[in-house]
C-alpha cells in the first residue's frame, strides 16, 4: 500500500465519519422538547404563522425526509436563521470562526513547540532538577482545567499586575486591519501594520496560553517518556561510543523517531483545545465561534448549535488528516506500506 | 480440597501484599490515595465536618457577606455571606456523584461493545461498532457534551447523561484493542475447540484478562469526568445554583474578580485537587497492575 492509497482511504473514511456526525447532530437537534417553528417565531405569534413555518421547515414530513432536507441545505452552507442574532447562521460563522481559528492555532503552536522542547529537555536531563521541575509542572498542567488557568491568569496578569489585556482581540484605539483572512495577526502583517500586529498578538497571549497549557503538559510528558525510552536503545549507545556529539545525536537521530507518539496525540489535543475554547473565550470575552456557540446553546438556538458542531467536526477531521500525514512522513514504516494497525 | 483452598487464600494475601508494596513504593501514588480518601471523607461526612452545613444551599447572611479568608471563615464567604469552605465540602459530593454515575453508565455498554467488536474483528459487527465510535470521537468531547446538555433541561442529571453519551467510545476502543489481541491466544482457541459458548468465551475467558486496564482507566477517568462535569457547571449546564457545584461556584465567583478573588479561586483549587488526586491514584494503579495500555 502506497502513501497515496493510504491518504485515499483516510479521505473516504472521513466522509463517512462526517455523514455519521451529521446524523448525530440531527438527532441531537431533534431530541429537544418543543416545536422549533414556535421557538423561531416566538410565543406571541398567531398559530397560522407557526403552521406556515412548519410547512416551510418541512417539519410535517417524516424524520428521514427532514434529515435529507437538512443535509442538502447544510451542504450548500445554508444552516437557516439564528434565533439569537436573527441573521443567517452561515454569516455568523463566517464572522466568528476566524477569531477561534486564530486562537486555536496560536494555542496549538505553543502546545506543540513548548511540549516538545520541555519534553526533550526533560528526557535529556533525566532525573536532574530540570527534569523534576518539568515533571511536576506538567503534571499540574494536565490536571488543571483550562478555565481555571484562564481565571487565574485573568486575575494575576490581567487584574492584579495589570500587564495584559483581559478582553477582546484588539485595543480600542487600534483600527482593524483590512479583512483578508480574518486572522488579525496575519491580516495586519499583510497590511504592514506592525502596531496592530503586536497589539493582536498581545491580546492572544493570555487566552492562548491558558488554552495551551493542558495539551502542552501532555505533549511534554509523552515526548519525555518516548525519548527517554529511545535513549536507552542500542543505536544511541553505538553513536555515543563512536564519539558523535550529543547535540548531533539529538538532532539527527533521536528527535524524529521520538516525535511520532507526540504528533499522533496532537490531533486529540487540538480537539480538547477547540472544546476548551468554549470556556476560555467566554472568560476573555473573545468574539469567536465558541463564544457564539455557547450563547447559542444557552438559548437553545438549534440552527446555530448544529452548524457550530458541524464546523468544529470538519476542523477536527482536517486536523487529524494533517496529523496522519505528518506521522506518515516521520515514520518510514507507513510510507513503505507496512501500515500501522488502526 | 481444603488444603488447596487454604493455599489459594495464602497465595492471594501474598499477592495483595506484593501489590501493596509495589503501589506504596511510589510516594506520589500514596499522595493520590490520601487525597482521594480525604475528598471522599469530606464529601460523605460533609454535614458533620463542614463548619456551616446550612450554607450548602440557599442561605443569606448579609452581615458576613464577602468576608476575605479569616479564622471563622478559612476560605472567606461569598457575596451573600455563605462559607466557601463548607460549600466546597458539599461540592465534592456533586463531583464524586458525577464521576460514579457517569462511569457506571458508561463502562458496561462500552466494555460489552468493545468485547464483541474485538472478538468479531474484521466482520460487519466490528465495522458497525467501531465506525460508530469514530463518529462520536469526531467532535471535541466537551463540545458534544455541551451540545447534548444544552438541548436538555440544564441540571446535574442531564449533565451526567450528556457526558456519558460521549464517554463510552473510549472504553469501547480500549477493550476492542485488548480483545482483538486476546482472541488469538491459545486459551481462547482451546475454549472454542471444546465447544464453549460465545458468552462463556467473551465474559469468562476474554473479559477477566481486560480487568486491570479497565480498572486503571476508571480511576484515571474519575478525574477527567469530574473535570468535564465542572466545565459544564461552569457554563451553567450542570449543577444549578443555589446548590454548590464546584464549577458553578467558580463561575459565580468570577464575576467578582479581582477584589473578591477567594470566591472563585478556592473552588477552582478544589477542582484541581480532586482531579490531581484521582490521577495520581490512577497512575499508581497502572504501575501496580502493569496496565500499560491505558
Amino acid at each position: 500500500m502506497g502513501f497515496a492509497s493510504f491518504l485515499g482511504r483516510r479521505a473516504v473514511h472521513s466522509v463517512f465519519v462526517l455523514l455519521g456526525l451529521s446524523i448525530l447532530i440531527f438527532i441531537i437537534a431533534r431530541i429537544m422538547p418543543g416545536d422549533p417553528a414556535r421557538m423561531a417565531v416566538g410565543a406571541r405569534a398567531p398559530q397560522w404563522v407557526v403552521d406556515n413555518l412548519r410547512e416551510q421547515m418541512h417539519l410535517n414530513d417524516p424524520l428521514y425526509v427532514q434529515y435529507v432536507y437538512w443535509l442538502r441545505d447544510a451542504m450548500r452552507g445554508d444552516f437557516g436563521i439564528s434565533l439569537v442574532t436573527r441573521r443567517p447562521v452561515a454569516d455568523d460563522i463566517r464572522e466568528f470562526f476566524p477569531a477561534t481559528l486564530e486562537l486555536a492555532l496560536f494555542a496549538g503552536i505553543i502546545n506543540g513547540a513548548g511540549g516538545i522542547i520541555l519534553g526533550a529537555v526533560s528526557a535529556w536531563q533525566k532525573d536532574k532538577w530540570v527534569d523534576n521541575v518539568v515533571r511536576i509542572v506538567s503534571y499540574l498542567g494536565v490536571v488543571t482545567p483550562s478555565f481555571v488557568f484562564a481565571i487565574l491568569f485573568l486575575l494575576l496578569f490581567g487584574m492584579a499586575l495589570d500587564w495584559m489585556p483581559t478582553m477582546g482581540r484588539l485595543s480600542a484605539d487600534i483600527s482593524k486591519p483590512p479583512l483578508i483572512t480574518g486572522l488579525l495577526t496575519v491580516d495586519s502583517l499583510l497590511a504592514g501594520d506592525f502596531r496592530a500586529f503586536f497589539d493582536a498578538l498581545w491580546h492572544l497571549i493570555l487566552p492562548g496560553v491558558a488554552l495551551a497549557l493542558g495539551g502542552m503538559s501532555q505533549e511534554a510528558r509523552i515526548t519525555r517518556s518516548t525519548m527517554s525510552d529511545n535513549l536507552t536503545k542500542d543505536y544511541i549507545a553505538a553513536e555515543r561510543s563512536l564519539g558523535i556529539p550529543g547535540s548531533v545525536i539529538m538532532r539527527s537521530f533521536l528527535l524524529k523517531p521520538s516525535l511520532i507518539p507526540t504528533v499522533s496525540i496532537l490531533g486529540l489535543d487540538f480537539a480538547a483545545t477547540l472544546g476548551n475554547a468554549f470556556l476560555v473565550e467566554l472568560i476573555f470575552v473573545w468574539p469567536g465561534l465558541s463564544r457564539y456557540g455557547i450563547n447559542a446553546m444557552l438559548r437553545k438556538d438549534l440552527n446555530a448549535i448544529s452548524a457550530v458542531i458541524l464546523v468544529l467536526g470538519v476542523v477536527f477531521i482536517i486536523t487529524n488528516i494533517a496529523v496522519d500525514i505528518v506521522v506518515a512522513r516521520l515514520d518510514p514504516r507507513i510510507q513503505l506500506g507496512a501500515g500501522r494497525s488502526e | 480440597m481444603v488444603s488447596a483452598k487454604v493455599l489459594g487464600s495464602a497465595q492471594r494475601s501474598e499477592n495483595l501484599r506484593r501489590s501493596w508494596y509495589k503501589f506504596s513504593r511510589n510516594r506520589l501514588s500514596l499522595i493520590g490515595l490520601f487525597t482521594v480518601s480525604l475528598v471522599v471523607f469530606l464529601a460523605v461526612f460533609a454535614p458533620v465536618v463542614a463548619p456551616y452545613p446550612q450554607h450548602a444551599s440557599a442561605f443569606v447572611d448579609f452581615e458576613n457577606a464577602s468576608r476575605p479568608p479569616c479564622r471563622t471563615y478559612p476560605f472567606g464567604t461569598d457575596v451573600v455571606g455563605r462559607d466557601i469552605m463548607s460549600r466546597i465540602f458539599f461540592g465534592f459530593r456533586f463531583s464524586l456523584m458525577m464521576g460514579v454515575v457517569v462511569l457506571s453508565l458508561v463502562v458496561p455498554p462500552g466494555v460489552i461493545l468493545g468485547l464483541v467488536a474485538g472478538y468479531y474483528q474484521g466482520t460487519w459487527v466490528d465495522t458497525v461498532i467501531m465506525r460508530t465510535t469514530d463518529i462520536f470521537l469526531a467532535v471535541p468531547p466537551l463540545v458534544l457534551a455541551l451540545a447534548i446538555a444544552s438541548v436538555l433541561t440544564p441540571n446535574l442529571f442531564n449533565a451526567m447523561l450528556a457526558v456519558s453519551l460521549m464517554w463510552w467510545p473510549w472504553y469501547c476502543r480500549l477493550v476492542y484493542g485488548l480483545a482483538s489481541t486476546l482472541r488469538h491466544e491459545f486459551f481462547v482457541a482451546s475454549a472454542e475447540t471444546i465447544g464453549a459458548s460465545r458468552f462463556h468465551i467473551l465474559f469468562r475467558e476474554i473479559l477477566p484478562n481486560c480487568i486491570s486496564p479497565i480498572f486503571t482507566k476508571m480511576s484515571l477517568d474519575m478525574g477527567w469526568v469530574i473535570l468535564i462535569g465542572s466545565s459544564l457547571s461552569f457554563v451553567g449546564l450542570g449543577v444549578q445554583p443555589p446548590r454548590p457545584g464546584l464549577g458553578t461556584m467558580v463561575a459565580d465567583g468570577s464575576k467578582y474578580l479581582p477584589d473578591q478573588w477567594w470566591i472563585a479561586v478556592f473552588p477552582a483549587l478544589a477542582i484541581v485537587l480532586v482531579v490531581l488526586g484521582f490521577n495520581l491514584l490512577g497512575d499508581g494503579l497502572r504501575d501496580m497492575l502493569g496496565a500499560e495500555e491505558v
